[in-house]
């Protein structure tokens, strides 16, 4: 039942995302200053809201790991963050080929892009801290404590464009400016990216913890075959 | 005094200990036996606040009132034996004037400002079993103590551990080497597979 | 709390008194980076003063996580850190008084390679002592805290001296940024950002509470 639900959902989420891409590619007009290259916007700013939205759910999980020592919250806090560090990678590759069409160069050191980098290196610190420990016990509790720090980075990149004196561009969702920034049809074009990009990370997230459930009755197994 | 009940420790889902219980009051001696990998061990951590279980209820001393003694001495190398043992008796709220008594007792004073890297392993010995029993424990907990031991350290130990049962000390100890444990224990547990047998 | 603390703190610090392990490779790598730069670069021309800021930091880090990883290394011999744990000292006492230890160590270390510094890259921080030592303390507690916190998070691991240094670097890099922004502007003689000290201070803050938080977590089995 559960794998019918994913293959559901699997094509659902391809359906939804070709026909964004149909309509973004085709249907939606050029931007005025920037020209077609502007259509990155559409899993740019969607990725980042994917992969903050993975790295905050894998320091919810670790948390109610560490209150509750069930292991499908750490089993769902690995795969929730695997999962999103790809979402990251998206938007940082993403807006470095907007930055050498638009700006001529491929990166600078600006506050956010710095930050969004230093998060994505975080978090891939937190995944090779879990395969550098062996006991699953301790491998749990020093990730998700490793997990909670990480998250910081994610406050810290959202925020630094407030803090600081930055290059990368204003925000432009009517949520922050309350309207007038961008064509409403564009903006519901990026609402309806974001949930295509979601539902995809949602699937990889079930794909990936089923995985992370049976390595783990599998390493227990092990364990207590070695035992005596 | 001490207690555990239906405790239950996991690695990962591979239970090391399964629906233990166990009681202990003062004068109490309780050897611990088992094959190796039984769970001993994973007891007297949990007894010792080192883990907690993940099912069952224990009840213990506060750590000022425990000492505990597990494979590793607990010995800084490049310490003396008396500043290695004036810091640990420092954290236990143990005066100053018990370690001086305590070299003295094991005929370490005239060593007991070289650093302890130069110790022999029976002094070592020693010293550590200074560090768990100096501050006069309510409980004791003990892994394997008397394993590579020589005669002298033995009969310390013996010594030791009569003293603490005489002040109505809790004593619980895992060991392989039966004769010298048997000779004090009150109550013999036996583990296997994390069980009680 | 504090007796415990400072019970800790004084014990790691007589340890490295005596045995100087991580002191001495601090220092030396310290100095030895300090001179090697000085040829890749010419320090003294005027656009030295715009990084030398940069290089002094670099080199304070790599001396940070030498300190830093022996924190809780140092409790591996002998089981000494089981010994610790089932001791009356509360977790927070243990991780706050190794902190403190790394602090003092490393800022001992800054302020003696300050005078090589000084010398090698004709620095001179304008007579603002006050902001100096503002920064190296702010500074300093940011990375001995979060160093060791992942000190205690990689105690058990093999490749421990290569894993503490990749997780602990891009958690420090804003405070490290914010250090190096403010001693650029000393060097210099340029007025700096306020935003920097703010930033260095929650820091500090945050990462310090989080540590006193999750110690307990991180040192009970």
């Amino acid at each position: 039942m559960r794998e019918k639900l994913i293959y559901a959902l699997g094509i659902v989420a391809a359906l939804y995302l070709v026909r964004n891409l149909y309509v973004m590619l085709l249907q939606l007009p050029d931007e005025l200053a920037q020209g077609p290259i502007y259509r990155i916007f559409y899993f740019h700013l969607p990725g980042y809201f994917t992969g903050a939205t993975c790295f905050f759910l894998g320091g919810v999980f670790s948390i109610l790991y560490l209150v509750t020592r069930k292991w499908k919250w750490d089993s769902l806090a690995v795969s929730v963050t695997e999962v999103g560090l790809p979402f990251a990678a998206m938007n940082l590759i993403t807006g470095m080929i907007w930055g050498r069409i638009i700006w001529g160069i491929w990166w600078t050191w600006d506050p956010r892009l710095t930050a969004a980098l230093i998060s994505a290196l975080i978090y891939a610190g937190y995944l090779m801290l879990r395969k550098a420990i062996p006991d699953p016990t301790e491998r749990a509790k020093n990730s998700a404590v490793m997990a909670i720090f990480a998250f910081t980075s994610v406050i810290f990149t959202y925020k630094s464009n407030e803090w600081f004196r930055t290059q990368h561009p204003a925000p432009v969702l009517s949520l922050r400016t309350g309207g007038g920034t961008i064509e409403p049809a564009m903006e519901w074009m990026l609402f309806h990216n974001w949930m295509a990009l979601l539902m995809l990370a949602a699937l990889f997230i079930a794909i990936r913890w089923n995985q992370e459930e049976r390595r783990r009755e599998i390493e227990s197994l092990r364990r207590e075959a070695l035992a005596y | 005094m001490l207690r555990a009940a239906g405790v239950w420790r996991f690695f990962g889902d591979f239970p090391a200990l399964r629906d233990v219980s166990l009681e202990a009051g003062p004068g109490d001696c309780v050897a611990l036996l088992g094959p190796n990998g039984a769970g001993k061990t994973t007891l007297l951590k949990l007894l010792a606040r080192l883990a907690t279980p993940q099912k069952g209820t224990l009840t213990l001393p506060p750590r000022e009132r425990t000492g505990y003694l597990g494979h590793g001495l607990g010995l800084y190398e490049e310490f003396s034996a008396r500043e290695n043992l004036r810091f640990w008796s420092e954290l236990y709220g143990a005066p100053p004037a018990l370690v001086d008594a305590w070299l003295e007792r094991v005929d370490l004073s005239h060593v007991a400002n070289a650093p302890v890297r130069q110790f022999s392993r029976g002094m070592r010995q020693r010293v550590a079993l200074g560090r768990a029993f100096l501050h006069q424990p309510d409980l004791l907990l003990l892994d394997e103590p008397f394993t590579g031991l020589d005669e002298r350290s033995v009969s310390l130990l013996q010594q030791v551990l009569r003293e603490t049962l005489e002040r109505k000390g809790t004593i619980i100890l895992s060991s392989h080497q039966i004769p010298e444990v048997m000779a004090l224990a009150t109550k013999v547990i036996r583990l296997d597979r994390g069980r009680l047998q | 709390m504090i007796a415990q603390l400072w019970r800790i703190a004084r014990k790691d610090l007589h340890s490295e008194l005596r045995t100087k392990e991580a002191l001495n490779a601090a220092l030396s790598l310290t100095v030895v980076l300090l001179l090697l730069f000085s040829f890749a670069f010419d320090p003294v021309a005027d656009e030295g003063k715009q990084w030398s800021g940069g290089l002094l930091w670099l080199v304070y880090s790599f001396a940070g996580a030498l300190i830093v990883n022996r924190g809780f290394a140092r409790e591996l011999t002998n089981d000494c850190l089981e010994a610790l744990r089932a001791s009356p000292v509360s977790a927070s006492a243990l991780f706050m008084g190794k902190t403190l230890a790394a602090f003092l160590i490393l800022l001992g270390v800054e302020l003696i390679a300050l005078i090589p510094f000084s010398v090698f890259y004709d620095a001179g921080f304008g007579g603002h002592w006050a902001t100096l030592a503002a920064v190296l303390a702010l500074t300093t507690w940011g990375v001995t805290v979060v160093g060791t916190m992942f000190s205690a998070l990689t105690v058990n691991l093999h490749l421990r001296e290569l894993m503490l240094p990749v997780l602990v670097y891009p958690m420090l890099i804003p405070a490290l940024v914010a250090a190096i922004e403010i001693t650029r502007g000393l060097i210099s003689g340029t007025a700096f950002d306020p935003v920097w000290f703010r930033l260095l201070i929650s820091f500090d803050i945050i990462f310090t509470a989080l540590a006193l938080m999750l110690a307990e977590v991180v040192l009970v089995e």
